[in-house]
């Protein structure tokens, strides 16, 4: 009796460290796959209306944090809030691109269709979407600069206009904060441009973005803060003072560190107490 | 592509087909069973049919969330189920068969969800483990009860293999019923459906619970599987499940219109298969259905237009046939453009300019001949005739100002050029092919050109 009361006290001890206002404050998060953290004692607070790029070589866990923050992973411990709030309630203000992994590009669905999805969180279970969400969708694709497509089915674009159709049923679930995940991957100079201006007019209208981004050159010139992340966040704040090669080489240089070989002695450890 | 009214034929078409082929290799039984005079005839058709719907209709939205694999372990588990539930029982109603072989499904569904969140076993193991482990267990169950009820064996060999023929009138209920509880879930959960199919983990970022909509579905499937168990039998009742909604695939790339498509193939299957197997009596019918479903299926993968094989083939052969004809003309109007209208051009220097082979363009000539474009001398000298002159200049035209555009406005260019289009004109606006026009008189000395240009003449 007296540990249940003990659990249900430990959520507002957690809310102490985080600031309401924040459209994502992360505090000690650890996530682990399998029990192997891949991520370790994690703190953000993002600042509203704001770019903000997520940099650190491949396996850094930058789609591991994306994940984490929509609750699709569990955490080992640590919370996250978005507006002060957790993500469950915050739903509809968190707006999502993933990375092109599982998409079954086969699928009997067109442009359009796809993203229309991005107006279900708006529609109750059971209704149908109306001529108003698919006109959102349609002016979505617009903006990204694919109406044309909006009747070709999925797997007949290239890889930068799937990409795009993506972005477009991100966008038109007119979200607070949007995470996405790897939006340049694949895709040419003057699409790139063309998401950033998109990017940048969100901004403008004081939502914030986080984007995991490969492009080293890019980063002072997209974003206004930076992350930089290889297991853990080695700095983070704004580009100007952030991203500077000392900073970069403790993110990229020699990645078999401490922490990679402290991670792995756990997990043998932890398979041998079994 | 279907789409629009087409589609409501679609299963009177396939089951008037069904019947004529039927009435074709038929014997005496014939008639009578395709009057549908016949009581029982009736009770078992309308079953199969229903079934068939069913199955149709949960069947796409599993074979799309890849789950159908899934649906064939289901089958195998309810064995132990309804052997179990024959010997609490101890008696034949069907009813407490049915609900043990649906609360036996359901464990062997939950076993394979389990079993796939422990790391290294894959969804095929999972399914290959509980699949066989509940099967054996259901054959140990079945002799056990075989033996108490002194060699009654048929009483549960039928839920093995099917007897359509002793498809009662409660069993059609029972089929019609979930038939309509599918339909009625899909119409509302259309949306949610096709979500959690395409992308279950966005799914989940929208707050949609995955693994309700997950076992909703599935649960769908296990009703389906045990009142379609006496028809066709746990072996073969996948089959309806994955088949029809494979073939409708073929002919659609929108997610209704294959949903409805694969409803009338399922239903169709049912019908015809149950007709055939009325008027020949000794074929089981589960084995003709499933066949039927199968015919379907070879026929979607040959026919289907745009992605049936054949069609497929079809298109490429044609179109390789166009562009060589016209490589051909462009070849002799470049040609004429240097030597005057009435140069001839041999044979071998033509084949020169393209990695032509001799055969291949030989039929091209002997085509372009045959629609009168060319001459062709007996010592292989060809020639453009007056209609193959315009043809051929124009093509050369069409071709120069493409790549002038191509050059001009690369920004857009993938997004609008279409170099087969008859003239240049017919797709972009006259402004733009004004400007191009003005851009090749200009250049004409430094034409960017075709990148086979003819080799020169020495
Ligand atoms: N499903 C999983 N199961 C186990 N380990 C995983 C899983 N997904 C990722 N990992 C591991 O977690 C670590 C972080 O992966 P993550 O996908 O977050 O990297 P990333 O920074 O997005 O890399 P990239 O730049 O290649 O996209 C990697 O070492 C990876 O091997
Ligand atoms: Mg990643």
């Amino acid at each position: 009796m007296n540990l249940l009361s003990k659990q249900r006290r430990l959520p507002e001890a957690a809310d102490q460290h985080h600031d309401p206002r924040a459209p994502i404050s992360i505090h000690d998060m650890t996530v682990a796959y399998h029990r192997r953290p891949v991520l370790w004692d994690i703190d953000f607070a993002a600042e509203e209306g704001r770019l903000i790029g997520i940099v650190g070589p491949n396996g850094a866990g930058k789609s591991t944090l994306i994940k984490a923050c929509l609750d699709l992973i569990p955490k080992a411990s640590g919370s996250i809030r978005i507006y002060g709030k957790p993500y469950k309630k915050q739903r509809q203000l968190v707006g999502y691109v993933p990375q092109r992994e599982s998409i079954d590009w086969e699928f009997p669905i067109n442009a359009l269709d796809v993203v229309t999805m991005g107006t279900y969180g708006k529609i109750p279970w059971c209704f149908p979407p109306r001529k108003k969400h698919r006109t959102a969708a349609y002016e979505a694709l617009e903006k990204v600069g694919m109406a044309e497509y909006a009747h070709r089915q999925i797997s007949r674009l290239s890889g930068g206009q799937q990409q795009r159709v993506f972005l477009a049923r991100a966008l038109v679930q007119d979200a607070q904060l949007y995470l996405m995940d790897e939006p340049f991957a694949g895709v040419d100079a003057a699409t790139e441009s063309a998401i950033i201006a998109l990017l940048k007019d969100l901004k403008a209208r004081g939502r914030t973005v986080l984007v995991v981004h490969h492009d080293l050159q890019t980063v002072k010139s997209y974003f206004d803060d930076v992350i930089l992340l290889n297991m853990r966040i080695v700095a983070s704040g704004p580009t100007a003072t952030t991203f500077t090669e000392e900073n970069l080489r403790k993110t990229y240089g020699g990645k078999l560190t401490l922490l990679v070989e402290a991670a792995e002695a756990i997990a043998r450890g932890g398979q041998e107490n079994r | 592509m279907i789409r629009g009214p087409v589609m409501l034929l679609v299963l009177p078409a396939l089951v008037t087909v069904g019947v004529i082929a039927t009435a074709t290799f038929g014997g005496d039984e014939l008639r009578r069973v395709l009057s549908l005079a016949d009581y029982n005839t009736r009770i078992v058709v309308l079953g199969t049919t229903l079934l068939g719907a069913a199955a149709g209709l949960i069947g796409t939205f599993t074979y799309l969330r890849k789950r159908a694999m899934v649906a064939d372990a289901l089958a195998h588990a309810t064995l132990p189920g309804i052997a179990a539930a024959f010997l609490i029982v101890g008696q034949k109603e069907i009813v407490p068969l049915l609900v043990g072989g649906a609360i036996a499904g359901t464990l062997g569904v939950l076993c394979v969800m389990g079993l796939r969140r422990i790391p290294r076993i894959h969804e095929d193991a999972a399914i290959g483990i509980v699949l066989s482990v509940f099967f054996g267990i259901g054959l140990i169950l079945k002799s056990a009860a075989t033996q108490l009820s002194m060699g009654d064996q048929a009483g549960l060999d039928r839920f093995i293999y099917g007897t359509t023929a002793g498809l009662i009138k409660q069993d059609a209920w029972l089929i019609g019923m979930t038939a309509v509880l599918i339909l009625l879930t899909v119409l509302l959960l259309f949306k949610e459906f096709r979500l959690l199919c395409f992308d279950a983990a966005y799914a989940r970022s929208l707050g949609r619970r995955v693994r309700v909509l997950d076992l909703l579905m599935m649960a769908l499937v296990v009703i389906t599987t045990v009142v379609g168990l006496q028809a066709v039998g746990l072996i073969l009742v996948i089959a309806l499940l994955i088949i029809p909604a494979a073939a409708a695939r073929f002919w659609t790339d929108d997610l209704a219109t294959m949903t409805w498509l694969s409803v009338e193939f399922g239903a169709a299957s049912g019908f015809v298969g149950a007709l055939i197997s009325g008027s020949y009596a000794n074929l089981p019918a589960g084995a003709v259905i499933v066949i039927c479903a199968g015919v379907l299926f070879f026929f979607s993968m040959g026919f289907a237009p745009e992605r049936g094989a054949v069609f497929a083939w079809w298109r490429r052969y044609a179109l390789r046939r166009r562009i060589g004809r016209q490589h051909v003309l462009r070849a002799l109007a470049e040609h004429e453009e240097r030597y005057g209208n009435l140069a001839t051009l041999p044979l071998a220097r033509l084949q020169q300019t393209r990695s032509w082979r001799a055969s291949e363009l030989r039929t091209l000539i002997y085509r372009c001949r045959a629609a009168d474009e060319l001459t062709i001398d007996p010592s292989d000298n060809i020639r453009l005739t007056p209609t193959g002159r315009v043809r051929a200049h124009r093509l050369l035209r069409n071709h120069r100002l493409w790549e002038l555009y191509l050059i001009r406005y690369a920004d857009v260019a993938p997004t609008h050029v279409d170099r087969d289009a008859d003239q240049i004109e017919h797709v972009l606006p006259a402004s733009i092919t004004v400007e191009l026009e003005r851009l090749l008189a200009e250049k004409q000395t430094a034409i960017p050109a075709s990148p086979h240009p003819m080799g020169d003449v020495s």
